[in-house]
């Protein structure tokens, strides 16, 4: 093999081969940046909140617990401050905060706060430092958006419960918290002396109780936590370290991030098939050269290091392309991701990534480029005399199959090495396997049909048209291949979302409520009931709730349950919480009877013990089924029950759902708080009313639903907006294949069209015949893809986010349609060469 | 220079076997000048194929200045190619993407062992020969095809071969461009002392030839 002469020839050639392969590069480029931006940004993230993991929690340790803390815990804490470190306790609730100056009222979370909590970072505020100042009687700091709503500012007065508070600054961000967080539950900061004021934490509300230590740093903490562990179990007071917090926020952005970076991964992956397709045509161009220089002398190996070179060249100057892109994606990612970051992300070179990145780009394009550029090394000198009787005997040799199960592996690679976990890099491995073998054998199957079924009837042009769908080098494979697999991906990401919007998304008939009022005392129901109905709304059913905890399961006591280390047992979850039951005669629209029977046709129980009614999924965790006992204790009074009957719930749906309901006239008389729905049409009554009810009952919440479904709404949107902004690298991607793959034989296209002009047709009959070509193309594509979008897209909804499937079949066709108008739009555009120029001019063109 | 022995050409064509040569024999001695004619589908460029050690036949053997082409691997007639053959083929084969100088280059460059001192000169050398001194650093693009034709020529003596094979090498030009390409190729090959093989059928140019080989529905004709 002769060094400089490759290098020579490779530098000679390189001037045309860099026009006609380097654009296609750019998908590749574009697949590279994509997994380098989202990659750096994953460690970028990993390393803020590594940096700023103190202040995540703002101290060194912190215990949670549902109930408020117990004197022994209490004691801990006492000669733990005593001996010099500081504990800080935040009480939450959610209570309604009516705005005096503008009556307007809305649904927070209460946080009344004492001690210096927090320990590390600071929570903005504005004006700045109002933090400090918070203790200096009764005065609140509300989150900004709060402020918005209840449209008031700093100075005026917000009534929570019985007391009112001084807004004293808005908050703008708690370190460790979320935008997005911010949004579900706004938070109030008060100062915990003013809590009782409020008389807010009544019968039946729901509170957490957390302490704030600051400790010597981390080994302290765990420490801490291993000499009281027992204490703090049997008080089932949680607890939380800086490293625990750390990890928790590390792995859910790990896993996030990941999966975004499966979608670049797919960029990557049409770039490969987009390298591919024009090195196709590349070799196919170059098939006369490779001839004669064989002949002149030069040997196969010489021949084939001569376009190895160039591919390798622009393997490597395309994936450094997508290099330099992906680390100007990655400075824009903090801002694109704000609403979903707990901390400051700060971009940095991460030289493992940029390698990494450079060498899979270089290592994908070359190896997909190999697979057509093989085919140099079968052609024999003889060819530059004539072309073989057929083409397809020439011999292929063993170096294509190994090629082929290189690119196949390194395929699975990626996906493992980027995915969340193993298992589903295997499943997007599997899934693009089964799509790319799925979308070959439906382009093989039409070019089999349409011969089979040729429409003999069909005008001139329809018949040329079709007919191009299966002549020899015809571009259906690659085609279909790339429309169906971008409808594939677009499509099965627009169904989940579409799904995922319609489950949560809120019925807004007028015969569904849009408002819930709750935390009604008993002694309220009646003018609660009375105020709705004076305004003239209709009052829903008053839903009762019993606060309860699980005393005993078939006799066995839950301390004894929760002891049991041997063999399988109820959840800790399961058994400790704080359940709240309803009692009532009927099976609500919600959810549906799975085994058992409802209270008429159930078995009679004796006296004394209670029928109930339990959902699956808690029945399932608590290890208990049809028949089976459960003690409750209501209030300090044991209630006996027996479960009759396993009900599904549908959660999704804004009503109140009860993992356990009792049969009517066993539970009457326990204490029980209510709650209510009613539908308001109009926003402003939907204020007025709130405010109405809770200016005389201070301790009752009232949610507008709507303002919920809009809160979900921009949750989704921000996620969904992360998934779009990395899917677009794959669309572009795409296109860029797409215009290749048609480009491909645009050379024949051009040719053709030019004869059949020769030969007397009009510009306008060319088109035509190029429409149906691309029409149909585009059309089988565009279905088959937008068939494996539904069924992904089903076994997405179903198996990883549990709920029930509905076809969105209107979007789902759009997104159809827009691949087929793609497709002819960029056949017709790359054609109307031939369509516009004289036909001399371009035969002579091709006659090189 | 050349001898064929028993030579025999099977292709399967759509299955079937088709047999485009059969019982070939002739030599050619050194610095012969020789014509194969015949009608279209006759074989002639199959035979060609063979004599330049293109192809290899199904049956008899075909000798290269005393070397056995069969017995040779594919990188070794690649070497005997570089060094002692050169080719002018009916559509040029002119690389597209390479001036008309660097054309002229490839063979030289590609030759074994050999230095690259003097190559360029050389090149220009041959290329002013032909006429087209003035336009080496044009693409094939640029040139008509009488002038690709003559650059093919000074790319086919570059290496100074002994053997030249020629495959209608007038067959897409005019009658008198031709007629200049068949000077020159003539001129060109006293003076180099070449041995020259050729195809065609223009009936004219068989008769510029010394020897004429007539070739029928895949055999000689006497």
């Amino acid at each position: 093999m002769k060094r400089s002469f490759v290098l020579s020839m490779a530098r000679r050639e390189g001037r045309s081969s860099w026009k006609r392969v380097g654009f296609y590069m750019g998908s590749v480029t574009l697949g590279v940046a994509a997994l380098v931006a989202i990659n750096s940004f994953r460690l970028d993230v990993t390393s803020a909140i590594h940096r700023e993991a103190r202040a995540l929690l703002g101290a060194d340790l912190r215990l949670a617990s549902r109930r408020a803390f117990p004197d022994s815990v209490r004691a801990v804490l006492d000669s733990v401050s005593a001996a010099g470190a500081p504990v800080s306790y935040v009480t939450s609730f959610s209570s309604m905060a009516l705005a005096r100056r503008t009556g307007r009222t809305r649904l927070v979370e209460v946080r009344a706060l004492s001690g210096g909590y927090p320990y590390y970072g600071t929570i903005e505020t504005e004006p700045a430092g109002s933090w400090s100042e918070m203790s200096g009687g009764p005065r609140a700091l509300v989150d900004r958006a709060v402020l918005v709503y209840l449209g008031i500012g700093v100075g005026d007065t917000v009534r929570l419960g019985e007391a009112d508070f001084v807004v004293h600054g808005s908050i703008i961000r708690v370190p460790g918290e979320t935008d997005i967080g911010a949004s579900i539950r706004p938070r109030v900061y008060i100062p915990g002396a003013c809590l009782e004021q409020t008389g807010l934490l009544q019968f039946g509300s729901l509170a957490r109780y957390r302490a704030y230590l600051q400790l010597e740093g981390l080994e302290e903490a765990e420490a801490f936590v291993e000499r009281y562990d027992e204490l703090l179990a049997a008080s089932e007071v949680g607890h939380e370290t800086v490293a625990e917090r750390e990890e928790d926020y590390a792995s859910s952005f790990d896993a996030f991030t990941r999966f975004l970076g499966l979608i670049g991964l797919t960029a990557l992956l049409l770039g490969a098939l987009g390298v591919a397709s024009a090195v196709h045509v590349f070799v196919k161009r170059k098939l006369d050269t490779v001839a004669v220089l064989r002949c002149l002398g030069a040997t196969q190996r010489t021949v084939f290091s001569v376009y190895l070179l160039q591919a390798v060249l622009l393997a490597l100057t395309g994936s450094a392309a997508g290099v330099l892109l992906g680390l100007g994606v990655q400075a824009l990612l903090p801002g694109v991701l704000a609403d979903l970051l707990p901390a400051d992300v700060r971009p940095v070179l991460h030289p493992l990534v940029i390698l990494v990145g450079l060498g899979v780009g270089a290592w994908v394009a070359l190896i997909f480029g190999l697979l057509p550029l093989l085919e140099v090394r079968d052609v024999t000198p003889l060819e530059a005399l004539r072309r073989p009787f057929d083409a397809d005997t020439r011999k292929r040799g063993r170096a294509r199959w190994l090629a082929l199960a290189a690119a196949a592996a390194t395929v699975l690679v990626l996906c493992l090495a980027q995915a969340p976990v193993p298992l589903a890099g295997l499943a997007f491995a599997g899934a693009i396997a089964v799509t790319a073998g799925l979308l070959g054998g439906v382009a093989w199957g039409l070019t089999r049909l349409v011969r089979r079924f040729f429409p003999r009837n069909a005008p001139f042009v329809v018949r040329q048209g079709i007919a191009n769908l299966y002549r020899p080098h015809n571009q259906t494979l690659a085609v279909v291949l790339t429309v169906g697999f971008g409808v594939f991906v677009l499509g099965s990401m627009h169904i989940v979302q579409k799904n995922l919007l319609e489950q949560l998304a809120f019925d807004s008939r007028p015969d569904r409520p849009n408002l819930a009022v709750f935390d009604i005392q008993q002694d309220q129901v009646d003018g609660v009931a009375r105020i709705i109905a004076e305004r003239g709304h209709t009052v829903g059913e008053l839903v009762p709730l019993v606060p309860a905890r699980v005393a005993a399961l078939n006799g066995r006591p839950v301390s004894e349950l929760l002891a049991d280390t041997a063999g399988p047992r109820p959840a800790r979850w399961a058994l400790r919480r704080e359940y709240r039951n309803t009692y009532r005669d009927t099976v609500v629209s919600s959810e549906e009877l799975l085994a058992g029977a409802w209270w008429d046709d159930a078995p009679q129980v004796e006296a004394g013990v209670a029928r109930v009614s339990i959902e699956e999924g808690v029945a399932t965790e608590l290890r208990v089924g049809l028949g089976d006992r459960i003690t409750w204790d209501v209030q300090g009074v044991r209630i006996e029950s027996e479960i009759v009957s396993l009900r599904r719930v549908n959660w999704a749906r804004f009503e109140p759902n009860f993992f356990v309901v009792f049969e009517p006239g066993t539970l009457d008389q326990a204490p029980q708080i209510f709650v209510t729905l009613t539908n308001v049409p109009d926003e402003l009554e939907r204020t007025e009313l709130q405010r109405a009810i809770v200016e005389p009952y201070p301790n009752i919440s009232a949610m507008d639903l709507s303002l919920l479904q809009e809160t979900i709404d921009t949750i989704i949107g921000s996620i969904a907006l992360a998934i779009r902004f990395m899917a677009l690298f794959a669309i572009a991607s795409g296109l860029i294949v797409l215009v290749g793959a048609i480009a491909t034989s645009r050379f024949q296209r051009v040719r053709e069209s030019v004869l059949l002009k020769t030969l007397g047709g009009r510009a306008r009959q060319v088109r035509r015949v190029l429409t149906t070509e691309y029409l149909a193309l585009g059309l089988l594509a565009a279905l088959t893809g937008c068939v494996l979008a539904g069924v992904a897209g089903w076994a997405l909804v179903r198996f990883l986010f549990e709920m029930t499937f509905r076809l969105p079949l209107l979007p789902l066709a759009g997104v159809g349609l827009l691949a087929v108008a793609a497709t002819l739009f960029v056949g017709l555009i790359t054609s109307r060469d031939a369509l516009a120029r004289p036909p001399l001019a371009v035969l002579r063109e091709i006659a090189e | 220079m050349i001898v064929a022995e028993n030579l025999e050409q099977t292709y399967l064509s759509g299955g079937r076997p088709l047999t485009v040569l059969k019982d070939i024999n002739l030599s050619v001695e050194p610095e012969g000048f020789v014509a194969i004619v015949g009608p279209s589908g006759s074989g002639k460029t199959t035979l060609l194929g063979l004599l330049a050690g293109l192809d290899q036949p199904s049956s008899g053997r075909v000798l290269l200045d005393g070397t056995d082409l069969g017995a040779l691997t594919e990188d070794e007639r690649a070497r005997l190619r570089a060094d002692k053959v050169g080719f002018v083929f009916q559509t040029f084969q002119l690389i597209p993407t390479l001036t008309a100088l660097e054309n002229v280059l490839v063979p030289i460059e590609l030759r074994p062992g050999a230095s690259h001192d003097g190559a360029e000169q050389r090149a220009r050398d041959l290329l002013a020969r032909v006429g087209l001194g003035e336009r080496t650093h044009h693409y094939p693009a640029q040139l008509s095809g009488g002038e690709q034709q003559r650059v093919a020529l000074a790319r086919a003596f570059a290496n100074a071969p002994k053997v030249l094979f020629a495959d209608e090498p007038t067959g897409n030009l005019d009658g008198a461009t031709g007629h200049a390409v068949i000077d020159l190729l003539v001129a060109l090959n006293e003076e180099e002392r070449t041995t020259l093989v050729l195809v065609t059928h223009d009936q004219e140019l068989a008769e510029r030839a010394r020897t004429v080989v007539r070739l029928s529905g895949g055999t000689l004709v006497p």
